[in-house]
């Protein structure tokens, strides 16, 4: 057990779930406890708040801060709800399933934390349909802990009551999306909603909500145990606390660890993914999952961290990072993440509905070898349309442009190979 | 006001707005597709982007929505720098992708807001190459056509339907650039206001099916400015004519009557226009049965003789004009003048206009009947009777959800934003009627009360909010505490009652509810449904004292009338037949003056070819007392004459001197204006003959009508002059101006570069607000001047005294929408839609009668047989029927009859697997 890793410290070798009764044994609740009844929500928002923790879903957006917006006391009298949102669909991404098949109670404890901080009385977990075995285990965690006391009316005697519930999404990228996620869970279609209102004060059914990332509710309990200064102190920049960091791609062991946040890229790739796999070569890298710009071999001595690469062009994101390699077609990757964000728009707004199937196609044109010049004027014409937030109803679009934009910055030349030899030169048949 | 600068130029614009409805108000042109002046802001189509910039020394600035931008004092916007520019032309690039390029064959072409805004933004040249995306297109029932390729996926279809028209049949189903605007499956739709699809669709997805079927381009359509008479709201329309053919109605703005919306009844219902049952020539109907037709002046010749020999007693309609029931009035004598209601429905009308001339309550319009924030509604099931106010309370109910929003500060067009606020949280809406009624979605509660249980509800209410207790305790006192309690918390409450439930009780306990609010100090709204276009207008012409159709009968039996002249009525549909007959028979002239033919021309001695509503001129009061005039949209076919022809030409012919005088159709408004206290200010309703548009009148043909040599070079090349219309200040031509003029007078509305009806916030004050002209029409009533009678020295007409006995069933009008009405029910998309005559029953009575849902219930002894619908919502001891069908007239509303199992009766053959109505022989597209 090593407490500088404290999300992951009850993930076994065979990843095999921790019940109630080993998770409790390991230090678990502890958190809870110290909240409940110990602490006011006040005080547990200011915890969270000097902690400096950034939301893990990939915006990065202080969890403290989001949680000041909601409406406290005699303020809103009524419901308000805390969401987990683990519909984790982004490309490339699988840490917050490990958390969740790995230490249920993890979650549950952190969000019974954060619900008693906004004074939350109904939670859900929105959660992935494939994460079927992990909705299982949650359901089981949940229920053991409702016979235990730690969820239900008076929670360990006090006058806080919070009920939990888990609901399988029906399956789509944008339901990870906050607000998208709360028309879904509404029973509506999964459209995002414009804001002004945000969340924290008009969200679920109207109501003042929260939602947020698995792996940002699993630090809560830890912050709150053991204070903003020890979390603050296990990052190693100006970013706080731990992060689950990702490889996948051609590296000799893709994996999913926990390391201190600020850990150099290098250091991730080299060191905890074992480096290239024999005959390939890193020509780039995707830092924060399928939405986020291209790095390039000069970036690896990086801080993985949301300012530094926000500084080098791109986004942490998830902070799990796709690896493109010599011998794969940079066109063909950004072809296949564009037809999964074209598939995956919600159809609510004009850009992100017939922009980006557009793209796909103009790209499916170039890796077809049916490709023409202006096509990058295309290309570029919708990349300046489509990617600026604000042009879009939401993130959904600009996101979707993230690898477009980049690729045509580093790989241009492979563009215009595609287009000038009217072939993939990664292909058979290709020139290469 | 808040100062904004829009490319360099200061303008001041009205708080509370966004920054699209404040450039279209300030007149400059930014397009837009999701938003709609009634629904608000979504932020869907990304179309009306500008660029914002922090401050003065911002020079990059940042693309925002307009319709989602608030207008703060100091905002920096530019519309015409190329940023926002070509965004906006980006987008309609994007639209067009898989917008198939069918405009030529696209009913909506000449008229589509697409096509404006594609020419608007500058958008030519197409860059993608990809195939077009296509969608199969489904049966929406026989009034609306479906062509989904053309969907741009501006949601506005599915805002209005669900959220604003509460349907729930129609809705967006896939996901990305499959989106699809249907049905589950195919299928009528059922929302009695789908047709405004039509229109809020802004380009050609959803079209009027009618029109597609004859079609003609908006620039070829010769347009007046009309009032809708298929019921008594008086919604302003706009239809189109062209080889003498009415080929569309369309919604004419009025903010307080109508705004941007009409019912499908409305739209859809006047075909009848069109009818082969039309009377082309005078004559009359033989022995033989056919129709001998005459020649015009030997028909006005025998009409002129008729009513000189002798006794003479006029029955006019509550469908036709004032001032043709004026001159009626004037040629029978005020005591041989009957309105041309059913007995009971006269007693009730002029109830009703009583009792809203003496309450201090106000008489809402539509805005008004918006702003409600708590709602009583008494027996009258309005999406049936009155269907525009039914979607007005749609709206009200909304006030509660507007209440939050001002909370959080957000504004009322923040449409999405308000609706995920306040998700189920509506105003109160309480309804008692015999049974279920479209409402019930909305409603707080609805109580399936008989009429006389409705009426004590609303006097345990008025006792409630008077402080009194309860006068009469029953089952139904909890109810009216809590509906107390809602009226009571109100600051605008409404009650809304009407003839519509056969009750003069519950006209009564309405009002005494409005009154009561009124005396605690609350400005209460009542609002009386009376059933036909000019209803009201009739009873305050005819007056309290004129003899009812019973009393005319009683004279013909005495040989007391010689010459019986009827007008635009059927009175089949009035009474009873055998006292029609009887009244018919005992007359030895009938003169009927009608437009189509129908049993009572058929029982004439002399048939009158009378001119319908797009043919002719008239004033109609509405519901709410507020005169309107109609205008001929094109020359009446053959020997039709307006009824006002005919009997001005019969009275001139007599010498009558009291006509002497008249000669315009303006001068029988003024007649009858100075005659008529209650009528006195019908002259206002609309400008007369002589009014000019800055020195032209006004056209009933757009600037782009074509074809006109054409249009009859198959009968003659030579162009026959255009008619003058020596009546009313507009003109059958395309030369005039319509811009500035009342807005009584606004035939069609186009602007250059909006071609649709969006190009309607050009004639408004501001987008979305009043016309400029002033709104059409005139109120009659004036609202809570009377200071308030005490609505109980009102006496209602004693009912008949038929006491509650085991054995009988209470016969409550269950009116329809499709249906109810004469002349809308014979419209060809409508009357598909029209349901058999039918009985409703509570379960526990069809058990008792041992009948079920499409048997057959003989009524009364040998009154009607009509069709078994159960209906678990309905009252026991009550049977509901088919009000206003044919044979209806021989049904009284409220009586209590014997019902009982027809024998012989012939069930219809089921439908199987549809939910498509009859609707026989419609095109499966």
């Amino acid at each position: 057990m090593s407490l500088d890793l404290p999300l992951t410290r009850n993930v076994r070798a065979d990843r095999s779930p921790t019940d109630l009764k080993a998770y409790e044994a390991n230090g678990g609740y502890r958190g809870m406890k110290a909240a409940i009844g110990k602490l006011s929500p006040a005080d547990c928002l200011q915890i969270i708040k000097d902690s400096n923790l950034r939301g893990r879903g990939g915006a990065g957006f202080p969890t403290g801060m989001k949680w000041s917006f909601v409406p406290m006391d005699d303020a809103s009298p009524g419901h308000k709800y805390l969401i987990c949102n683990a519909d984790e669909m982004e490309p490339g991404t699988f840490k917050d399933r490990l958390l969740l098949e790995c230490d249920p109670h993890q979650l549950i404890e952190g969000m019974i934390c954060a619900a008693y901080t906004i004074q939350a009385d109904l939670a859900y977990i929105f959660i992935r349909a494939e994460y079927h075995k992990a909705a299982e285990l949650l359901r089981e965690a949940i229920a053991a802990c409702y016979e235990r006391g730690y969820l239900g009316n008076n929670i360990l005697g006090s006058d806080y009551s919070l009920q939990m519930q888990v609901h399988s999404s029906a399956g789509r990228y944008i339901c990870g999306e906050e607000t998208a996620l709360i028309s879904s869970l509404e029973g509506k279609r999964a459209n995002p909603r414009a804001k002004p209102p945000f969340p924290q004060v008009s969200g679920l059914w109207g109501r003042p909500t929260i939602v947020n990332n698995v792996e940002t509710l699993c630090n809560i309990h830890h912050i709150i145990e053991r204070g903003a200064d020890w979390f603050q102190g296990l990052g190693l920049t100006e970013d706080a606390g731990t992060k689950l960091y990702g490889v996948s791609g051609r590296v000799k062991r893709p994996g999913c660890w926990e390391l201190p946040i600020g850990t150099p890229i290098r250091e991730i790739i080299e060191r905890h993914a074992g480096g290239m796999e024999d005959g390939y070569r890193l020509r780039g890298f995707l830092p924060g999952g399928g939405s986020t710009d291209f790095l390039t071999p000069e970036h690896l001595d990086l801080a993985m961290d949301y300012g530094t690469i926000g500084k080098a062009g791109s986004r942490m994101g998830t902070g799990t990072m796709i690896i493109l390699d010599d011998k794969t077609c940079p066109v063909g990757f950004v072809k296949n993440l564009m037809e999964f964000f074209a598939r995956e728009s919600c159809g609510f707004c004009t850009p992100c509905r017939d922009g980006l199937p557009w793209s796909a196609q103009v790209l499916d044109d170039i890796e077809g070898g049916r490709g023409r010049p202006e096509d990058m004027d295309t290309l570029a014409r919708q990349v300046e349309f489509i990617g600026a937030i604000g042009n879009t109803h939401c993130a959904l679009a600009p996101g979707a442009m993230e690898p477009l934009q980049s690729a045509m910055k580093y790989f241009r030349e492979d563009f215009e190979r595609h287009i000038s030899g009217s072939a993939c030169p990664f292909c058979d048949g290709g020139a290469h | 006001m808040p100062t904004i600068t829009i490319d360099g130029v200061a303008y001041e614009v009205e708080a509370g707005r966004n920054l699209l409805e404040s450039c279209l108000s300030l007149g400059l042109d930014l397009p837009y597709f999701c938003w709609h002046p009634a629904m608000g802001s979504i932020g869907a189509c990304r179309q009306c982007a500008v660029v914002q910039y922090q401050n003065a020394e911002d020079n990059r600035g940042r693309i925002v929505m307009g319709c989602m931008t608030p207008v703060t004092d100091g905002a920096i916007f530019s519309l015409s720098g190329d940023k926002a520019r070509h965004f906006r032309e980006a987008i309609v690039e994007s639209l067009m992708l898989n917008h198939p390029h069918d405009c030529p064959v696209c009913a909506e072409g000449g008229e589509c807001h697409l096509q404006d805004m594609t020419v608007m933004v500058g958008h030519r040249d197409r860059h993608y190459r990809g195939r077009k995306n296509t969608h199969r297109n489904q049966y929406l029932g026989p009034l609306i056509n479906h062509e989904m390729n053309r969907c741009i996926t501006c949601y506005r279809c599915t805002r209005y339907y669900r959220d604003y028209a509460g349907g729930t049949d129609l809705a967006a189903m896939a996901a990305h650039d499959h989106i699809y605007f249907g049905r589950h499956q195919e299928g009528v739709l059922q929302s009695e206001f789908a047709g405004n699809l039509v229109e809020v669709c802004p380009t050609g997805v959803f079209t009027d099916k009618s029109l597609v079927h004859d079609y003609t381009r908006k620039w070829d359509l010769q347009s007046a400015p009309s009032v809708c008479t298929a019921c008594a709201v008086g919604c302003n329309t706009i239809p189109g004519e062209r080889y003498g053919r009415l080929k569309r109605v369309h919604n004419r703005f009025n903010a307080e009557v109508n705004g941007y919306f009409l019912c499908d009844r409305g739209r859809f219902g006047a075909g009848f226009v069109n009818s082969d049952r039309a009377l082309e020539f005078p004559g009359l109907r033989e022995a033989d049965g056919r129709y001998r037709a005459l020649d015009h002046h030997d028909a006005l010749h025998r009409m002129m003789d008729s009513c000189a020999a002798g006794k003479v007693a006029g029955i006019g309609s509550p469908r036709a004009s004032v001032e043709a029931n004026y001159l009626l009035r004037l040629l029978a004598g005020t005591d041989n003048f009957a309105p041309g209601f059913s007995d009971a429905e006269q007693d009730l009308v002029n109830l009703a206009l009583r009792l809203q001339q003496q309450s201090a309550a106000v008489t809402p319009d539509i805005r008004t009947i918006e702003s409600a924030d708590a709602v009583l509604v008494l027996g009258e099931d309005v999406t049936n009777t009155a269907p525009r106010i039914a979607l007005a309370l749609r709206q009200s109910v909304r006030n509660k959800a507007y209440e939050m929003a001002a909370g959080l500060r957000l504004e009322t067009w923040q449409d999405a934003a308000i609706r995920n606020l306040a998700q189920q949280q509506r105003s109160p809406l309480f309804i008692a009627a015999v049974a279920d009624t479209p409402l019930d979605d909305v409603a707080t509660r609805r109580l399936s009360l008989a009429p006389e249980g409705i009426a004590a509800l609303g006097q345990a209410v008025a006792a409630g909010i008077s402080g009194a207790a309860s006068a009469t305790p029953g089952s139904t006192s909890g109810e009216a505490v809590d509906i107390v309690a809602a009226l009571a918390r109100a600051s605008r409450p409404l009650v809304i009652a009407g003839t519509g439930c056969g009750s003069a009780a519950v006209l009564q306990a309405a009002a005494e509810v409005a009154n009561a609010l009124c005396s605690s100090g609350r400005q209460a709204m009542l609002c009386l449904c009376v059933p036909e276009a000019n209803s009201l207008g009739q009873a305050m012409l005819a007056g309290p004292k004129a003899p009812n159709l019973g009393a005319l009968e009683e004279r013909a039996r005495a040989g007391e009338i010689d010459t019986l002249v009827v007008l635009e009525n059927d009175l089949y549909r009035r009474g009873n037949s055998a006292g029609i007959d009887a009244l018919l028979a005992e007359c030895r002239n009938v003169i009927v003056l009608d437009g189509l033919d129908n049993a009572t021309t058929s029982a004439a001695t002399l048939v009158l070819p009378a001119a319908n509503f797009a043919e002719s001129e008239g004033t109609l009061v509405s519901l709410e007392g507020r005169a309107q005039r109609y205008y001929p949209l094109f020359q009446p076919r053959e020997e039709r004459r307006p009824s006002w022809v005919w009997l001005l030409a019969c009275m001139k012919e007599l010498e009558r001197p009291d006509v002497h005088s008249l000669h315009h159709f303006d001068d029988i408004t003024r007649a009858c204006a100075a005659d008529i206290p209650a009528l006195a200010g019908i002259t206002a309703a609309a400008p007369d003959l002589h009014y000019l548009n800055l020195g032209v009148k006004i056209p009933r043909q757009p600037s782009r009508y074509s074809g006109r040599t054409a249009m009859r070079a198959n009968i003659s090349v030579h162009e026959p002059k255009q008619r003058e219309d020596e009546e009313t200040p507009l003109a059958f031509t395309m030369e005039g101006l319509n811009r500035s003029q009342p807005g009584a007078l606004l035939p069609w509305v186009w602007s250059p570069g909006w071609n649709s009806n969006q190009s309607l916030h050009k004639f408004q004050t501001h987008a979305g607000g009043p016309l400029k002209g002033g709104t059409a029409g005139v109120r009659l009533l004036h609202p809570g001047a009377a200071g308030g009678h005490r609505i109980s020295d009102i006496t209602a007409p004693a009912t008949a005294a038929a006491s509650a006995a085991p054995d009988l069933w209470q016969l409550v009008p269950r009116p329809r929408i499709f249906g109810s009405d004469e002349l809308s029910a014979l419209s060809p998309g409508l009357a598909e839609l029209v349901v058999p005559g039918f009985i409703e029953l509570s379960p526990a009575d069809a058990g008792r009668l041992g009948v079920a849902t499409g048997d057959g219930v003989d009524v009364g002894d040998g009154i009607a047989t009509l069709e078994v619908r159960v209906n678990a919502t309905m009252t026991t001891g009550c049977a509901g029927y088919s009000a206003g069908f044919a044979g209806s007239g021989n049904l009284a509303p409220l009586a209590r009859v014997t019902l009982q199992r027809a024998a012989n009766w012939q069930r219809r053959p089921q439908l199987i697997g549809s939910d498509r109505g009859n609707g026989s022989g419609s095109s499966h597209v």
